[in-house]
């Protein structure tokens, strides 16, 4: 009795020892997870105030006042007023005669180029837009708002650091005496960068905008949702609830599984190969990127697709079975409603990866420099990822903050297009 | 007695073994040619020298029994001796799983079901089915009852529809209860009013025979008895075959009572019979508990 009694002694504190360790294991364990979560928050803060340190100031843009003197010798000389006229007259001379009337203080060559680049070389349109809406107005001046230039900009929004030495700021005492003089003259503004959302690329900086890249992006995911979302659902439903499970299905299987893990730019060059040089599919165009894309999307959507699929209870489709459904029936009515939240939660992940692919669209030519917003499936664009690509190889200090701004416009279509993917899924689950 | 008992069982699993397979193992042999009367007039369904083969293991070793019309006829038997299965080959529900093999005749009024001419849909609208776990489908109540008429074009309207729709489940007993909530979602019923939903869903399409597959395993008592007055209820419109683990509901709702054992039809007879003086030993050792 007492032998027992101290046999169970010693196994109560074994185990109480065990339990000791037991526990400091369960704590550290769930430190390693505390520590490896804050450690991805820290990152994904990081990179968060990196970006829109940098890029808040993309969405803002200097414009400088200047009175301008619409002289009739230079723009009309006849005095015809004709249409022609005004629009080949050089609106140009008209700015810079304007530019050294209000400030004669500038002589010489580099002043006089440093005083013209202080607007963007947008300004001349600007003038003979005006012109030709109002004719009225040669002969008189008045004050406009004009561009200012990307380096002005970037002085103006504080980028550029005025203690500097001259030489290693892209910016002259000069030019920096004038913008201080027509701060304080309350002639310099900054504005919300409207350009930024509605222009496409451009060589300068101030002038450039994400809507070319934008509209070229939609256009893509557009072509790719609609080839790879049909295609792909089609062969997942097949795979999965049509297919016999034999060899040649298991192929195809670890091909699939295979495709998703090749290299994206593998599936640019194929779209290289195949769509542009043996179909003769123009280049640079949505229609052969989201082609491109849909090879690379397609096995995403397959691979989710089938998994959803087979989530779906098989007591489902013995109680269509046993109701006399045929397999079509069973597949329409039944499991592929039950599947589709999962179906679509997959198809938008492979749209968001797509959105982000930037290589294979490099293949096919849609790393061009393109001004003009696309329009349509064949018109000349580049993509939103390619975009903050090339304005991070240019050389501007300007494009800097774009280059951020387009990021954070790029990461705005992933949350977008991520919350219709969680809104999608929620009503599809609520309705049954 | 206690010795003679132990004994008994050691002759069981003599037989067990020598049933599973080689012929030349010395032991007992017990008879597996079914006795009792597998044959009734005019039958519904008559299944003759049924075979079916899992790839290489049989599941079905040469069953013949007949099922009649306005009557309940229970399968019973030890987990895995076939009855399921053999229930599923009467709509072919094998006919899903990849590598099962039938072979034999199965007619149903007079017609082979494993015909080449015969459509599967069409035999399953005849051919109605319940299953073990409660599966409806995940839409409303209504939808439910109303898929089958809808499938197999059975209502012209939305009022024929509505009375079918009524009338199955006022049959299942479970109009009453659901009739002010028929737009609800099937899924949020109790597990017996599921299974009776279910019911409703079989009878919808109005077959000939419902097969239900142990249809109150997954249900407490009360969903039992209620399921077990409807199929009571339910033997005047239908021939029901039910597979069941429990002996006391294949005595309380059949009339008729196969008892199956490791593939082999051992016995076929009135239920009371079977259950009172079952003539085979295989049959008396498991309605008496000894195993199974």
């Amino acid at each position: 009795m007492t032998e027992s009694a101290g046999h169970q002694q010693t196994t109560q504190q074994r185990v109480a020892a065990s339990l000791r360790r037991r526990y400091a294991a369960e704590m550290r364990f769930r430190a390693y997870g505390v520590f490896a979560v804050a450690v991805g928050l820290l990152f994904v803060a990081f990179l968060f105030t990196s970006i829109i340190s940098k890029g808040y100031t993309a969405f803002e843009q200097t414009y400088v006042a200047v009175d301008v003197v619409y002289s009739p010798e230079l723009i009309d000389p006849a005095g015809s007023r004709l249409a022609e006229t005004l629009q080949a007259a050089d609106y140009q001379a008209v700015l810079r005669a304007s530019l050294r009337a209000e400030f004669p203080q500038f002589e010489g060559r580099t002043s006089l180029r440093h005083l013209y680049g202080t607007v963007s070389n947008s300004a001349e349109q600007v003038l003979r837009d005006r012109v030709l809406a109002n004719p009225a107005l040669i002969g008189g001046h008045e004050r406009v708002w004009l561009l200012a230039h990307g380096h002005i900009d970037m002085f103006v929004k504080g980028q550029i650091d005025r203690n500097l030495p001259e030489s290693a700021r892209p910016i002259s005492d000069e030019e920096i005496a004038w913008v201080d003089a027509l701060q304080t003259a309350h002639r310099v503004q900054i504005r919300f960068n409207k350009a930024f959302f509605t222009a496409g690329d451009s060589r300068e900086p101030e002038q450039a905008g994400v809507a070319g890249a934008l509209a070229g992006s939609a256009l893509t995911l557009f072509m790719a949702l609609l080839l790879s979302f049909p295609i792909g659902v089609a062969a997942a439903v097949y795979l999965e609830e049509f297919a016999p499970k034999n060899v040649w299905t298991d192929i195809i299987e670890v091909n699939i599984n295979n495709l998703a893990a090749v290299p994206s730019i593998v599936f640019g060059l194929l779209g290289l190969a195949m769509f542009i040089q043996f179909f003769g599919l123009p280049r640079s165009v949505p229609l052969v990127g989201g082609l491109v894309l849909s090879l690379m999307t397609l096995p995403t959507i397959i691979i989710t697709g089938r998994a959803s699929l087979k989530a779906v209870p098989p007591s489902i489709r013995e109680a269509a079975f046993g109701m006399g459904a045929s397999p079509m029936q069973m597949v329409l009515h039944h499991v592929l409603p039950l599947a589709l939240p999962g179906v679509l939660t997959g198809t938008i992940i492979g749209m968001a990866r797509a959105l982000g692919e930037s290589a294979p669209l490099l293949m096919i030519g849609m790393v061009a420099f393109i001004v003009d917003v696309p329009h349509g499936l064949s018109d000349p664009s580049t993509v939103l990822p390619v975009q903050i690509y090339l304005w991070a190889q240019s050389p501007e200090r300007a494009f800097v903050e774009r280059t951020s701004g387009a990021i954070m416009v790029l990461l705005g279509f992933l949350l977008l297009m991520n919350a219709v993917a969680v809104i999608l899924r929620n009503r599809f689950e609520r309705r049954w | 007695m206690t010795i003679e008992k132990h004994q008994h069982v050691v002759n069981i699993s003599r037989g067990l073994v020598f049933n599973e397979g080689d012929q030349s193992l010395p032991g007992e042999a017990i008879e597996t040619k079914t006795v009792g009367q597998v044959t009734v007039d005019s039958p519904v369904i008559s299944a003759r020298h049924v075979n079916v083969h899992y790839g290489e293991k049989q599941a079905i070793k040469d069953v013949s029994i007949d099922v009649a019309k306005n009557a309940v006829i229970a399968f019973i038997g030890p987990s895995g001796c076939g009855k399921s299965t053999f229930l599923r080959c009467l709509n072919r529900m094998n006919d899903t799983i990849a590598n099962a093999k039938v072979s034999g005749s199965i007619r149903l009024d007079g017609s082979d079901i494993y015909d080449r001419s015969q459509d599967i849909v069409q035999l399953r609208a005849r051919v109605g089915m319940v299953f073990q776990k409660p599966n409806p489908f995940p839409k409303s109540i209504y939808e439910n009852v109303a898929y089958g008429p809808k499938i197999h074009g059975l209502a012209g309207n939305r009022a024929d529809l509505d009375e079918i729709v009524q009338l199955s489940l006022r049959k299942a007993g479970l109009w009453e209860e659901v009739k002010d909530r028929l737009d609800n979602p099937g899924t949020g019923l109790s597990g017996g009013q599921q299974q009776r939903l279910c019911i409703a869903r079989a009878i919808a399409v109005d077959p000939e025979v419902i097969l239900m597959d142990e249809p109150c395993s997954a249900l407490d008592p009360i969903a039992t008895a209620k399921v077990e007055d409807l199929i009571d209820e339910l033997r005047e419109n239908y021939a029901i075959v039910i597979v069941t683990h429990n002996m006391q509901q294949a005595a309380r709702v059949s009339q008729r009572t196969a008892y199956f054992h490791l593939g082999d039809l051992i016995e076929v007879g009135p239920t009371e019979q079977i259950f009172t003086n079952p003539r085979h030993r295989l049959t008396e050792d498991y309605i008496t508990g000894r195993f199974g």
